[in-house]
């Protein structure tokens, strides 16, 4: 499956051809799946505008599929999917695909990548580096573990953004803390348990954005806060984008299925380049002065080249 | 809200009942920021203008 995705999105790029004379014969109507328009969405609709497009904002709680019907008059001919709601977004893109709707990301790069689990398989399939990483489903799972990976670690849940949850574990007794909390929360995500070795990086990490083939641009975020999400006060400014990084970030893009998306990289002293987490609806709003980089026409230029290669209808 | 308050693009937080202005016209299920209380509003309806508390962040929501 995931090589097929891969395969295919490199078949849409063979057919790449002039971004500028995309838009001409570009299909009328992009669909811009959503749950709130935050800038990054705005700006998407703005250029989709600007290039004579037919955009047109879908939120997910107003989508409604028949999902017995291909005929239904509300179905997109291309949708990008900019969802806040990962369990949402999965489960429409899915719904479209069955219909033969070109969709951006597919949802198996969205499933890949909004479970922490799944990314850091694929990685790891792919032989893309990364953290250690060790998956627990009990609480004696969980300390066994923690023993074999050794305090501190990091304790994450497998879905979920922005640094949400996200523990530092420094020893026995805030592991137990931590899982004890877990099993009263509720919920079944719970009862997966994430844990990582604590990457001892610069007080800094790296997002780059990847969009098919190339890393368009990259940011390096600092914080003095082990956390270093620019949604949790991380500061950013651009980074160069080294053939080093490019060849990193473009595999992790591919063991994901490929498509638009983000990389998030730590530098570890003796390893270097790890990948640590793959985000399909990437935030950019922060991105764009940093970087110099027209990050919302870079994807549409990407969707407009995918439509109109036209090969991912019946890839559901 | 009148007409002349559609033209004009403005709308009042429902939070604090500061007047926002907006620099142009804003799209349904946009979010601002109210500049005098910060809270994050969702643009309900846009002929007129109308605000609302934007939805709290679920526990899925991400990237």
């Amino acid at each position: 499956m995931q090589t097929n995705e891969t395969n295919h999105w490199r078949t849409s790029r063979q057919c790449h051809s002039d971004p500028s004379q995309t838009h001409e014969k570009a299909p009328m109507r992009v669909t811009l799946l959503h749950s709130r328009i935050r800038v990054e969405e705005r700006l998407l609709l703005d250029e989709l505008e600007r290039r004579g497009i037919d955009a047109r904002p879908l939120h997910a709680d107003e989508t409604v599929i028949e999902l017995t019907s291909d005929r239904d008059p509300g179905r997109p001919e291309i949708l990008i999917d900019r969802c806040l709601s990962h369990t949402k977004a999965a489960a429409i893109v899915r719904a479209f695909e069955a219909q033969g709707v070109d969709c951006i990301n597919p949802s198996s790069v969205i499933e890949t990548c909004g479970d922490k689990l799944q990314t850091t398989a694929a990685l790891a399939r792919a032989g893309v580096p990364s953290p250690r990483t060790i998956a627990a489903f009990s609480y004696e799972g969980a300390v066994q573990a923690a023993e074999r990976l050794g305090y501190p670690l990091v304790l994450k849940p497998t879905v979920g953004s922005w640094g949400r949850m996200v523990s530092k574990i420094n020893d026995r007794d805030a592991l137990d803390a931590v899982l004890e909390h877990k099993a009263h929360l509720g919920g079944v995500q719970h009862g997966v348990i994430y844990l990582q070795e604590l990457i001892n990086k610069p007080g800094r990490d790296i997002r780059a954005f990847v969009v098919g083939d190339e890393t368009i641009c990259a940011i390096v975020r600092h914080s003095e806060h082990w956390i270093t999400n620019t949604a949790r006060g991380g500061r950013a400014e651009g980074f160069p984008v080294t053939d080093e990084l490019n060849e990193i970030c473009v595999r992790a893009a591919h063991a994901v299925g490929g498509g638009v998306v983000a990389i998030d990289l730590m530098e570890d002293p003796e390893r270097g380049l790890l990948v640590n987490e793959i985000n399909s609806t990437m935030e950019f709003k922060n991105s764009i002065a940093p970087t110099g980089v027209d990050i919302p026409a870079k994807i549409v230029d990407f969707v407009l080249q995918h439509a109109h290669a036209g090969v991912s209808r019946g890839l559901a | 809200m009148s007409d002349t308050q559609t033209q004009t693009l403005t709308a009042t937080c429902p939070e604090c009942g500061a007047v926002i202005s907006f620099d142009r016209q804003p799209r349904r299920h946009e979010i601002v920021q109210c500049p005098d209380c910060g809270t994050e509003l969702e643009v309900v309806a846009t002929e007129p203008i109308r605000l609302a508390v934007a939805p709290e962040v679920e526990e899925d929501w991400g990237e």
